[in-house]
């Protein structure tokens, strides 16, 4: 076993605790309680074990209560350094989180979940690059560089493939860098796993160059992985403007339209139940093709006759026609699609592609929440056949899909994820290789059993107390991480937590944007995409 | 042990303190300050913590005789008995010993003997000796008929100057005696102001 020689600096040593509440370290005076900050890593040297764990709380103690009542004359700089640490002491409350198994660092090291805790006076010091290295692993083919811990240079890394078997959240509020980490989560899905990514772009920020809030231009992922990514698009206006051109313009039929589309859009389109019901009616009166248009053909004519014999309400009618109409102003709605965007969609994403499909100027919701939810059930099935395929003739499976959506909350909350094909993929998960990387700033609008069953989460700030109830529910040590979380950074810094890491790290986010940071982020050597970087540079 | 720091010899003794009468008069080594004798094979560290100058007949009473002198030099070349008739004598409170290579903060096996000679401790030993402060237990619960605190001090300054670095010594001994004084912090306050 090989010992390293990296100094770690002493923190002090454990007073008390519980394996549910987390341990007590009183500082070691030498140390200055401003320097310590939550969400930084320590290792515990136990007896026979090492342990690992988390910073989440520090507080200020007195040995004796009189002490503060009459407080010392810290103005005499003896007297301050004297009763530092002895009168008065800090207290740091530590997670441990993992066990290394053994007492000596070495490199068979593999962490364990901590089933105990260290004994009395253990000595606590501030984990060292080794040990955070150890934990989260190096940089290697299936593990992506997503940012660095507090206060450290390590690197922490995802296990991308872990990461890609479950579903996964991005949560924070607005303007927290959501769309950074999920845009560097992209990269590192397409650089170390053989995955498809099927990306719904609300904001048009994943395919091409999007805009920093510093201002600078980021690269879009298209850009970066220009062989790999296909970008389609609702709107050709914006690609003209934007002096970018989409590899497919989407077209959606209405005889693609579906009652469960509509349905899902009945708090968006402010239908009523009634006027819900009404739409099956319709739907099984005139075929599932026909019955968007030949609906608004009734809308045109004056006829009563198939109202009265679908027995729908006058009031219903009026709502159903305000709610449809609505629909029919999106442009990008005709009546029948010429080409097939389904079957371009997912041939590009059996061949083991991604594709971004940006909105353009439709960024309004519920143009988003259609199309999404339209597309996806058909890719999906399309999806689960060729996998049903390939299973039946023992062929290899298709590659992984990752299907990313923004505003999931609109898709996934209780009322309707139970019909949404986002809910039926955030449930049934892996069995067909498709799993969802979901996006929202209000997690608590979220199902919880849709939450229950995402693998990694990555939460920025949030301070809404919902919102983050919703995001640690069943997360050991929730009240711990709450205290991390509430006090991360507006900017930069998110709490990762679930399946791809061994424990819940506190990160800033890797940089992204600045000329340098392009260098690691496109496809690696050996490739079909390597190279694809430099041809870019000249293009650009 | 050098005979240039001989400065009396033991006239009173017991396990926890011993009385020094000095060779010479008014040189007894400051309040505070660490003196060594001998209990056998054993050195015996002491702290100075009260001394005084008086008749060496006890009915004998001292009286003024300097009302003509112009200085205080000139009383005892008049009086060239003083010499003899008075004397300095210095407690000191045992605070360790050593034994062979050994240093212990704590009472020895045997006081001092009497008449064994007493010198001032240098630095090496002071620094031998306050490497463990274990003995400011020893101060702390003596019970000594002048101000314990101001003996405390008193020594920890001294002590300090054998270091290279007294302020970080000083440190040290103040974290000590926070501790043993964590439930009387006024105590520990009029020690640490005194130190400083």
């Amino acid at each position: 076993m090989k010992e390293k020689n990296d100094s770690s600096i002493r923190l002090g040593s454990v007073i008390s605790g519980s394996l549910t509440g987390g341990v007590q370290v009183k500082m070691d005076p030498s140390i200055s309680v401003e320097d310590i900050s939550v969400g930084r890593y320590v290792a515990i040297r136990g007896e026979k074990k090492r342990f690992f764990g988390m910073i989440t709380d520090v507080s200020l103690e007195a040995i004796n209560p009189r002490a503060l009542t009459m407080p010392p004359d810290i103005s005499d700089p003896f007297i301050a350094s004297v009763v530092s640490g002895t009168t008065t002491y800090v207290k740091v409350h530590v997670l441990p989180a993992l066990t290394l198994s053994s007492k000596v660092r070495g490199d068979d090291e593999v962490p364990q979940p901590a089933k105990t805790i260290p004994s009395h006076f253990s000595e606590v010091e501030l984990a060292s690059q080794y040990d955070v290295e150890m934990v989260f692993g190096r940089e290697d083919k299936s593990r992506f560089y997503i940012g660095n811990p507090l206060d450290m240079e390590t690197k922490v890394c995802i296990d991308i493939e872990e990461l890609v078997k479950r579903s996964n959240g991005v949560f924070g509020k607005s303007g927290t860098g959501k769309t950074f980490l999920t845009r560097l989560l992209l990269i590192g899905i397409m650089q170390k796993s053989h995955t498809s990514n099927l990306i719904f772009d609300m904001h048009n920020e994943y395919g091409w160059e999007g805009t920093s809030e510093k201002e600078f231009k980021v690269k879009g992922l298209k850009q970066i992985f220009p062989g790999k990514v296909a970008v389609f698009s609702l709107d050709e206006n914006y690609d003209r403007h934007r002096r970018v051109k989409s590899d497919c313009v989407v077209k959606i039929g209405r005889d693609e339209i579906e009652p469960e589309d509509i349905e899902l859009l009945k708090n968006l389109l402010n239908l009523t139940d009634a006027s819900v019901q009404a739409v099956y009616d319709l739907s099984r009166r005139f075929g599932e093709k026909n019955w968007l248009d030949e609906t608004y053909k009734l809308f045109d004519s004056d006829s009563d006759e198939i109202k009265k014999n679908l027995q729908i309400h006058e009031g219903t009618w009026r709502n159903l026609r305000r709610g449809l109409r609505t629909l029919q102003r999106l442009p990008f709605l005709v009546p029948h699609a010429s080409s097939d965007a389904v079957k371009t969609i997912l041939d590009y994403i059996i061949s083991g592609k991604s594709v971004v499909l940006q909105f353009g100027s439709y960024d309004d919701i519920m143009a988003y929440v259609l199309v999404a939810n339209l597309l996806t059930r058909r890719i999906y099935n399309l999806y689960r056949e060729k996998v049903d395929d390939a299973i039946a003739s023992d062929k290899q499976k298709p590659y992984q899909l990752v299907i990313t959506v923004e505003e999931a909350h609109r898709f996934l909350n209780s009322e309707i994820s139970a019909q949404t094909i986002f809910g039926r993929i955030a449930r049934e998960m892996r069995k067909y290789n498709v799993t969802m990387l979901v996006i929202d700033q209000r997690p608590s609008g979220i199902d919880e059993e849709i939450m229950s069953q995402l693998g990694t989460k990555i939460i920025c700030l949030l301070d809404n107390e919902k919102d983050v109830d919703a995001v640690l529910a069943g997360v050991p040590g929730k009240s711990d991480l709450k205290s991390v979380l509430s006090k991360l950074e507006s900017k930069q810094q998110a709490l990762i937590l679930g399946h791809a890491l061994p424990m819940p790290v506190v990160i800033r986010v890797r940089e992204y944007g600045s000329a340098g940071s392009y260098r690691d982020l496109g496809p690696l050597p050996g490739t079909d995409d390597a190279g694809a970087g430099d041809r870019l540079k000249d293009l650009w | 042990m050098d005979l240039e720091q001989k400065i009396g010899e033991v006239i009173e003794t017991s396990n926890s303190e011993f009385l020094t009468q000095c060779y010479k008069l008014d040189d007894a080594p400051s309040l505070g300050s660490m003196v060594k004798t001998r209990a056998k094979e054993y050195t015996i560290y002491g702290v100075v913590y009260y001394s005084a100058t008086h008749s060496i007949e006890p009915g004998r009473r001292i009286i003024a005789r300097g009302r003509s002198a112009e200085t205080e030099e000139e009383v005892y070349k008049a009086n060239p008995q003083l010499e003899r008739l008075l004397c300095t004598d210095f407690r000191a409170l045992v605070i360790g010993y050593a034994h062979e290579s050994a240093v212990r903060q704590h009472l020895p096996p045997f006081p001092a003997s009497i008449y064994a000679f007493v010198y001032n401790a240098n630095h090496e030993e002071v620094k031998r000796l306050t490497q463990s402060l274990n003995f400011l237990n020893l101060l702390l619960e003596g019970r000594l008929p002048v101000m314990t605190d101001d003996v405390i001090a008193a020594f920890l300054r001294c002590a300090s100057q054998a270091y290279e670095s007294p302020r970080d010594f000083l440190i040290k001994a103040g974290k000590e005696l926070a501790w043993l004084l964590s439930d009387d912090i006024r105590r520990l306050d009029s020690i640490l102001k005194r130190i400083n």
